[in-house]
């Protein structure tokens, strides 16, 4: 118990000198929020007026909305107040100086990831000279995309340079009012990614913050806006396998996607931010707003995505299928170890003719964890034929985690067919017993067990992707059984 | 207030005026300010999402107090199945001696009404009512409790056996104003007893009324009971129907829930395994039609290791009819070795009919054999297909289909008369009931 004590007094001293050593910059505007900082956002940014009236619009519909409860997780209320709302792109004299000033529990992470040294560098924030920069690899890249006529930027940029674009789609599939999170978001965000893929066009390559220059530094209210327009088709990868360095606790994105005619949007995530510490302090309050809209006919949005990290998840990629004949797909792998808590899953909004969506969720909790998945199937009067199958399975490890199914199906169309099956188990002793008599030790062959638990899921990452989410899964696994 | 809640309790105020005296006048005297609380839920309210009750709400329904008889005759012509057993009649929500008949019942077995209840045997009442419903889970549950009069009391010692089922009878009539019955029923079976209840409610004409029935049940260990709950209201009635039942060690409960009428119903079966060993076995089928909507909440909660639960719930929607089912499993800290199962199914009908379903799990152990489906749809084209390709025309294969859909259900029922009573009660609801019935009877 005494040491129990001292290693919370020491995190509280680790945070108290933490927040002395902050130099007052001046380009931070001081805590709070209120109408003046959101116009300073917007003016250091040098937005367009339609843009700071879309802003302070959802702001002022934010003001009257309260903190959601309904989701299955538990928190300490949050001080908006507390929250600085801007703060420039942190230049890299802040971080380290060398991966010797890293965490070296960090970097053990990264050396079991199979990490390459200099992206170990880039993700621990340290200070990278030009030459090893990625910034070659990402010139080539932009060369690439325009020549097949593809917009990649970050928000910002695309406000500048296509404001068209960003006026005609923003706000149009997760609007500034559409819950308390993306209020705020609409209200606050800094950066994020801008993407538009023109017709009949194949993106020629996965597109991936990864490599967009400051890709790092978007800040805690990020946007992304993913445009495909008739007949296209691209594959977008967010967040990568390495835990990456980040301060502030709460994250509240927005991500939107739009498919007109025929085109297809695939969207991958692996998220794997600070989960707090053995004891569930600190770790990051991930509450995202994603959503896909399937705007023509034929059209189809795949969600896919491993979630690993964050203390508390809180997020329902969904699609809403409007154009007849138009699919929508979830593929999901959550992972709660530790004090984690996740409440995610999907909404299948099936509004045209023929739409078919398919969920497949796989929950994984350890430790003293909470999983839950929640969702929707709506089956709206003129969804004729609509179809929809859902499987949610989840995984216990130890007797102190919990595993929870909220699905809700409504359905008012006689010739939709809905079907929903969830089903909970444990690692059985004779599967262990079976791998174990083989020669295989017991870390490896929970991998192996959890590995195949999520095959279904991890079969839709694109390649490399799914390589490394099956080595994050062992190490947020590591150390849940025995 | 609201004026339909100050209705209800100037309603209190003209039947118990003394106020508070007896430990029964303090029940009904904190229930009726949980009420107060509470008021009637609210769709802002999880558990009542896709159930709105303002309609409930319009009607200033009065507490009956009148008793009325039925002509002779009157029952034994009404669609109840009534195979032989010991009867407790309730009209118009109060009990009605004359049309009642217990027979003699062997010793450490009570069969009687609340109101009798309560003067001759007020330990007995006092020591387990109100004890294992909780009057604060919703406003319907502390109306009720406020309201405690009306209901039946069966009491099993230990050992004891129910040579015949009890029955309770529900008969709505029309009257000139609204009126509402408070029933409140308590079984208790005690250790390594054994005995069958059915619940019949039953509504004349269109007549208007608001049933709201809140009923306890407690299991002693080892002790079974067979619990049947059919609900055919009226078209315009609302019916407000709430079980809670506690099961100890080795105790089995099972459950058949029929419901066929009423405006609006709403039917909560809340069930805690407590002991290990307990099963509980809750099957239940819906059919709506017209403009009916029908809501059945049920919460299983697996508190300690190694208890069973099953649930199997069908719905057939037809017209404009509105079906809700919203299916709990809580699998609570250290119940290792539960085995969960639920399973919804539904069967739209109509492209006008609506339903939503929600079947959840909240697990917190990691030994359990937990899962859950629920399906919507309509007849299996190849199901259709294949009896056409024996010359049955369309019609009549989508009866046969969808009476077979409502089978699955029927056929569990354990008792005969009763099974047979609500296949055709099914039957009659469904086109060419005729043809089917030389279907299915050869």
């Amino acid at each position: 118990m005494a040491t129990e004590n001292s290693n919370i007094e020491e995190l509280v001293r680790k945070e108290y000198q933490h927040g002395f050593v902050t130099e007052i910059d001046a380009d931070t505007v001081p805590p709070g929020l209120n109408e003046d900082v959101i116009r300073l956002i917007s003016a250091k940014k040098d937005e367009p007026e339609w843009l700071l009236e879309w802003r302070l619009k959802a702001y002022r519909h934010w003001l009257t909305m309260t903190h959601p409860t309904w989701a299955h997780v538990q928190h300490p209320p949050i001080d908006y107040q507390a929250i600085s709302y801007f703060s420039a792109p942190k230049s890299k004299k802040d971080g380290p100086k060398s991966l010797d000033e890293v965490d070296p529990k960090l970097l053990e992470t990264y050396e079991k990831l199979g990490i390459p040294l200099h992206e170990q560098k880039m993700l621990a924030g340290v200070a990278v000279d030009a030459v090893f920069d990625s910034v070659s690899v990402a010139t080539t890249f932009k060369e690439k995309l325009a020549a097949a006529g593809v917009i990649f930027c970050s928000f910002s940029e695309a406000v500048q340079n296509h404001p068209e674009l960003v006026r005609q789609y923003l706000g149009t599939v997760v609007p500034g009012a559409d819950n308390f999170f993306a209020a705020l978001n609409s209200a606050v965000f800094t950066d994020g990614s801008f993407c538009y893929i023109p017709k009949n066009t194949r993106c020629p390559m996965e597109l991936s913050t990864y490599f967009r220059i400051n890709a790092s530094n978007t800040g805690q209210f990020e946007r992304t806006l993913i445009i495909a327009d008739e007949g296209s088709h691209v594959s977008y990868l967010e967040g990568c396998t390495a835990p990456q360095r980040d301060e502030n606790q709460l994250h509240a994105a927005v991500v939107e996607l739009v498919a007109l005619d025929n085109a297809q949007i695939k969207y991958s995530t692996v998220q794997n931010w600070y989960p707090g510490d053995e004891n569930g302090v600190g770790g990051i309050y991930n509450f995202v707003t994603k959503r896909g809209d399937c705007r023509g006919v034929n059209s189809k949005i795949s969600w896919t995505q491993v979630e690993t990290g964050s203390a508390i998840t809180w997020k329902y990629p969904s699609c809403l299928l409007r154009g007849d004949n138009s699919i929508g797909e979830f593929y999901s792998v959550a992972v709660t170890n530790g004090y984690q808590q996740a409440d995610t899953g999907t909404k299948m909004i099936h509004l045209g003719k023929n739409t078919s969506s398919t969920i497949i969720s796989k929950g994984i909790s350890a430790g003293h964890a909470q999983n839950a998945y929640r969702g929707l199937v709506k089956i709206s009067r003129k969804a004729e034929n609509a179809r929809n199958y859902t499987q949610c399975d989840s995984l216990l490890m130890g007797k102190q985690c919990g595993a929870h199914t909220f699905p809700y199906i409504e359905s008012m169309n006689p010739t939709a067919q809905v079907e929903h099956e969830a089903t909970t188990s444990k690692i059985g002793d004779d599967q262990l017993f079976y791998l174990r008599q083989r020669g295989i030790s017991e870390e490896d062959a929970v991998n192996m067990i959890v590995n195949g638990f999520c095959k279904d899921v991890f079969r839709e990452l694109p390649m490399e992707f799914a390589v490394e989410a099956q080595k994050l899964l062992g190490v947020t696994l590591e150390g849940a059984v025995g | 207030m609201s004026d339909v809640l100050s209705h209800y309790l100037q309603e209190h105020e003209r039947r118990y005026p003394e106020g508070t005296g007896d430990r029964l006048g303090e029940l009904r005297q904190s229930a009726l300010q949980e009420f107060r609380n509470l008021g009637f839920p609210t769709r802002r309210q999880e558990n009542w999402k896709y159930t709105d009750v303002r309609k409930l709400c319009k009607h200033e329904f009065r507490i009956n107090d009148d008793v009325v008889d039925l002509p002779a005759g009157r029952i034994e012509s009404l669609p109840i199945a009534r195979p032989d057993c010991h009867e407790l009649v309730f009209v118009n929500g109060r009990y009605s001696p004359a049309h009642s008949r217990a027979d003699k019942l062997a010793a450490g077995i009570i069969v009687t009404d609340l109101a009798a209840a309560l003067n001759q045997q007020p330990e007995l009442v006092s020591d387990h009512i109100a004890r294992y419903s909780d009057t604060a889970s919703s406003g319907f549950t502390a109306l009720n409790t406020a309201f405690l009069q009306q209901g039946s009391v069966i009491s099993l010692a230990a050992g004891a056996v129910l040579d015949k089922p009890v029955h309770l009878i529900h008969i709505n009539t029309q009257q000139q104003q609204p009126y509402s019955g408070q029933l409140r029923n308590l079984i208790l079976l005690g250790d390594n007893s054994e005995g069958t209840v059915i619940e019949s409610y039953f509504g004349l004409d269109d007549a208007v009324y608001f049933t709201n029935s809140v009923c306890e049940i407690r299991l002693d260990p080892g002790s079974r009971l067979q619990h049947y709950r059919i609900q055919q209201e009226s078209s315009n009635s609302f019916h407000l129907g709430h079980t809670t039942v506690r099961l100890q060690k080795d105790s089995r409960y099972e459950s058949s829930v029929v419901s066929l009428g009423a405006e609006l119903s709403r039917t909560d079966l809340n069930c805690r395994l407590e002991q290990s060993g307990a099963v509980c076995v809750l099957n239940g089928l819906y059919m709506v039609n017209g403009q009916q909507h029908t809501d059945h909440h049920i919460r299983v909660d697996h508190t300690v290791e190694a208890t069973t639960s099953t649930q199997n719930y069908r719905g057939i929607l037809d017209e404009q009819g509105r079906a809700v089912f919203n299916g709990k499993v809580v699998v609570h800290k250290g119940a290792d070795k539960t085995d969960a199962r639920q399973s919804n199914a539904n069967l739209l009908l109509s492209d006008k009919a609506e339903v939503d379903t929600k079947p959840e799990l909240e697990i917190y152990a990691d030994d359990v054999k937990c899962s859950h489906g629920a399906t919507v749809g309509q007849l299996d084209k190849n199901m259709l297909f294949y009896l056409r390709s024996r010359g049955i025309d369309e019609h009549t294969a989508r009866s046969l289909l969808t009476f077979a859909f409502a089978g699955e259900i029927i056929r569990n029922i354990h008792m005969a008369s009763i099974r047979e009573r609500l296949e055709q009660l099914v039957l009659g609801r469904l086109p060419d009931a005729e043809t089917i019935r030389e279907f299915t009877h050869e």
